[in-house]
This record gives C-alpha cells, structure tokens and sequence, in this order.
C-alpha cells in the first residue's frame, strides 16, 4: 500500500481513515478512535526534531495555551488538564514554551538527546521581575 | 447536532476532539493549522471540507496518508469553493427531495484556501460562490505569499516585501504593488457575513467562525496566517509574530454584516499599539526596508496602516 506510485491508484479513490463505522468523530477522543494505517495519525514526525519539549507538571497551571497553539495537535489535554505531550506528531517549533505564561515556565526546549528526568530535577528556578 | 458547541473558556475548549490530525507535513511553526484546529473544534457538526492546492492541501493529504478526520475533497488550485458550494446545492436538493440517510445531521461546509488560491487563482470562483450565496464558509489562510512553490509574490503580498519574484537589492526594495483589499471586494458582494481573524485571538476567533456556522449563506474568513518559511523568522515566533500583526494593526480583526455593517472586534488600547516598524523588523522579508536607501518606505506603511485604522473606525461609527 505505502509503495502505491501516484499514478498507480484509481481517480477518484477515496482513503478511509477509521475502521468500520463511527458516527461522532466530534465527541469522540483520540484514543478512542480506530484509525487505518490511512491516517497521518499512524504516522511519525518525530525525525524531524532538533529540540523536543519537556514538560514539569509542577509548574503547570493548565492554562492550556499550549493546547490551543500547538500546530501539531501534540499536546494532550484531558478533562481541562493538560497531561503530556505527544512525542510521535511534535515537530519540536517550541510554540508552546514561548506562550507558556507560568514563571518558570512549566515547558522547555531541551536537545532531541537529553535526558527528561534529570532536566526536570535541573529545573531553573523562579525568575525575579526587573523592577 | 446543529446546537452550537458553548465554548466559555480556553478549559472548556481544551476538551475538544481534534479532527485535524497530527504528523501532517506543515513545516514547524506553521500557522495554518492552528487556525484550521480552531476553525474545526468550533463545532460538534459533521464537516464537509475541501481545500485549494496550496501549502494546506499537500501537507495534509500525502498518499497515502490524510490529515483529516471529516469527509474532505482533495481539489485544484481554484476550485475548492465551487466543489463545497456543488456539495451544498447537492445536500440541498436531496434534502428537499427527502433522500438524505441521516436528515437530521446538519453538516457544515468549509473550503480553505491559500491566499494565492483565493486572491488570484479561484478570485473569479469565490465571487461566484459568494454571488449565488450558497450556505457555506471559504476560510483563506492568508500568508502573503505562495509559501508551497517557493514564495513568489500573489496580489496579497504588502509593499516592500522581499518575494522570489519580487526580489529586494540594490535597484528594487521587492514588491511595489499594494495589498489587494480582499474583504471590501468580498463585502461588496452583500454576502451576509465576511470577517478578518487571527489565530492569537482565538475566542474572537471561535465567536465569528460559530456566527458564520450559524449564518445562513455565503460566509468569507480571511484570516493571517504567519509564515516561518517565506516570512523568514523563528518558528517558536509564530504566536509573537501574529501578536505583532494585530497589535500594530497591519491586520485589524473586524466584521462586515451585510455587506456594510461594520464592527471592529479588537481594539488594542492606545498604549499597547506598537509601530508597524517593529512589525516589519521581527521578518527577514523586511530586512531591507532598514537600509538607509528605503526607510522612507516604513514611514510610508504606517501612514497606509493609520489611514487604513482611521477608515475602519470612520466605517464603523457611519455603519453604512
């Protein structure tokens, strides 16, 4: 399927992202949906990051600006909680720290390599307002 | 279904199932699909959507790959209005002929399209839409520029700016020709609702695209859509930039109803306007306004953005 040529596949095909049928995508979430192989949700953009996002939860004031401008739809919030990141859609552009309003701020950017454990242990402390 | 979906606050609206999907091929940054997020977690409604060949479409719609979760046309350059108007009048008759499976959904919809999809490619197509006033929404992601071929300019990129075809140096400072005044030409069409967004403001946002939903007829979004690639700055930036954009007022966030009622739905307070310089200086596309050979022409943009303001305002209080 995947080594399908653009000029291979029939006009007018049409692809199906869930299995079988469902009737409110609106009111239904993520994990419970049953996507094909179809959706760019089975899919992976984790290659493309340079920086990833860590998150400490400590801080966080589930403002949910992230969740709002995330273009990646990687933040996920459950019950008017913001509950982690998905590691598989971000692209790491670093949206999110920068409209974090918390001090410090409850996301950072970090190097694709480090480690999320210890980062969150080194956590900078509250920074003092300029008077 | 066709009750609309209460959206109060942020908290609440966090609780929304995304229907647009995540490792679409958007560069990082991207603003496109922050406004389509907001544009379709704004309703519960089924959705029928297309989009015009552009950044959005490609992205999104990689075989064998979709990005969408609700039914969408995959469709031309210019034709993404005329494919949901052709599904409207399609619904429409079914319906009164009472051969619809489901009648009682109340499906919406939506085509998106770039700017140069909108402003120049399907120009003619969205009049006719707009002229025969189907019951559907055409949202324009309006970034400036043809970001997908490698940003030449469309008749929506502003003075000054540096774009493939329109290059800054030493004998040119880029595009010459003004910013084609979309919503006039769109409001001119009488169609009952057209409005300016900004992703940043996303309970305006929310607000005019549920108004739109709700409207019946033809309804034209414009709404900015930041780009890191042909705008040439940071993509952690995206939200800063739009920021700019509407706090300088090169953008304004207004509605027209009825073709001639006009309301200004943001207006930042006197001290936290910010000159269109510093909207020009956080872009690469800008850059060379800076030089001493072509500062005139910042003065310039903000007498155009003040007199544009001074307009709006002058509209807005006439309401004719």
């Amino acid at each position: 399927m995947a080594n399908t040529g653009w000029d291979e596949f029939e006009i007018g095909a049409m692809l199906r992202t869930f299995e079988g049928e469902i009737s409110d995508i609106a009111t239904t979430l993520q994990e419970d949906r049953k996507y094909t192989q179809n959706s760019s949700f089975s899919a992976s953009v984790a290659d493309w990051r340079i920086e990833k996002p860590v998150f400490n939860k400590d801080y966080c004031i589930d403002c949910q600006f992230c969740w709002i401008y995330c273009p990646d739809i990687s933040i996920i919030s459950r019950d008017k909680k913001m509950i982690g990141i998905d590691m598989d859609h971000c692209k790491g552009c670093g949206i999110c720290v920068e409209v974090c309003p918390t001090n410090p701020k409850s996301l950072l950017m970090f190097p694709e390599v480090a480690d999320e454990e210890r980062e969150i242990e080194n956590w900078p402390a509250k920074e003092k307002k300029e008077k | 279904m066709s009750e609309m979906k209460k959206i109060k606050n942020l908290k609440e609206f966090s609780t929304s199932a995304d229907r647009f999907e995540g490792a679409n091929l958007l560069c990082p940054g991207c603003a496109h699909s922050i406004i389509v997020r907001e544009v379709l977690n704004a309703t519960n409604d089924d959705l029928v959507l297309a989009a015009s060949t552009g950044c959005l479409e490609v992205c999104t719609a990689v075989y064998p790959y979709t990005s969408w979760d609700a039914s969408w046309i995959h469709i031309g350059f210019e034709n993404s209005s005329t494919a949901v108007a052709g599904a409207e009048a399609m619904y429409k008759a079914l319906k009164i002929k009472g051969r619809l499976k489901q009648p009682d959904r109340n499906p919406k919809f939506v085509a998106f399209g770039g700017d140069g999809a909108s402003y120049d490619i399907g120009f003619q197509w969205i009049s006719g839409c707009m002229e025969r006033n189907h019951d559907m929404m055409y949202i324009v992601l309006d970034n400036e520029v043809y970001a997908n071929t490698g940003g030449q300019r469309s008749s929506s990129t502003p003075i000054g700016s540096s774009a493939t075809t329109t290059p800054s140096g030493s004998v040119s400072y880029g595009e010459t020709k003004n910013k084609k005044d979309m919503m006039s030409i769109m409001a001119a069409h009488n169609i009952p609702y057209a409005a300016q967004v900004a992703p940043n403001k996303w309970k305006d946002m929310v607000k005019k695209i549920q108004k739109g939903f709700a409207t019946e007829g033809a309804v034209f979004i414009n709404a900015v859509s930041p780009c890191t690639t042909e705008w040439k700055f940071d993509p952690k930036d995206t939200m800063h930039l739009t920021d700019l954009a509407t706090d300088s007022l090169v953008f304004p966030l207004y509605e027209v109803i009825d073709g001639h009622e006009l309301n200004i739905t943001y207006r930042p307070k006197e001290k936290d306007i910010v000159p269109v310089e510093e909207y020009l200086a956080a872009q690469g596309r800008f850059k060379h306004l800076f030089k001493d050979q072509y500062k005139y022409l910042i003065k310039e943009w903000q007498e155009r953005v003040d007199a544009n303001w001074v307009y709006l305002n002058r509209r807005e209080e006439a309401r004719v």
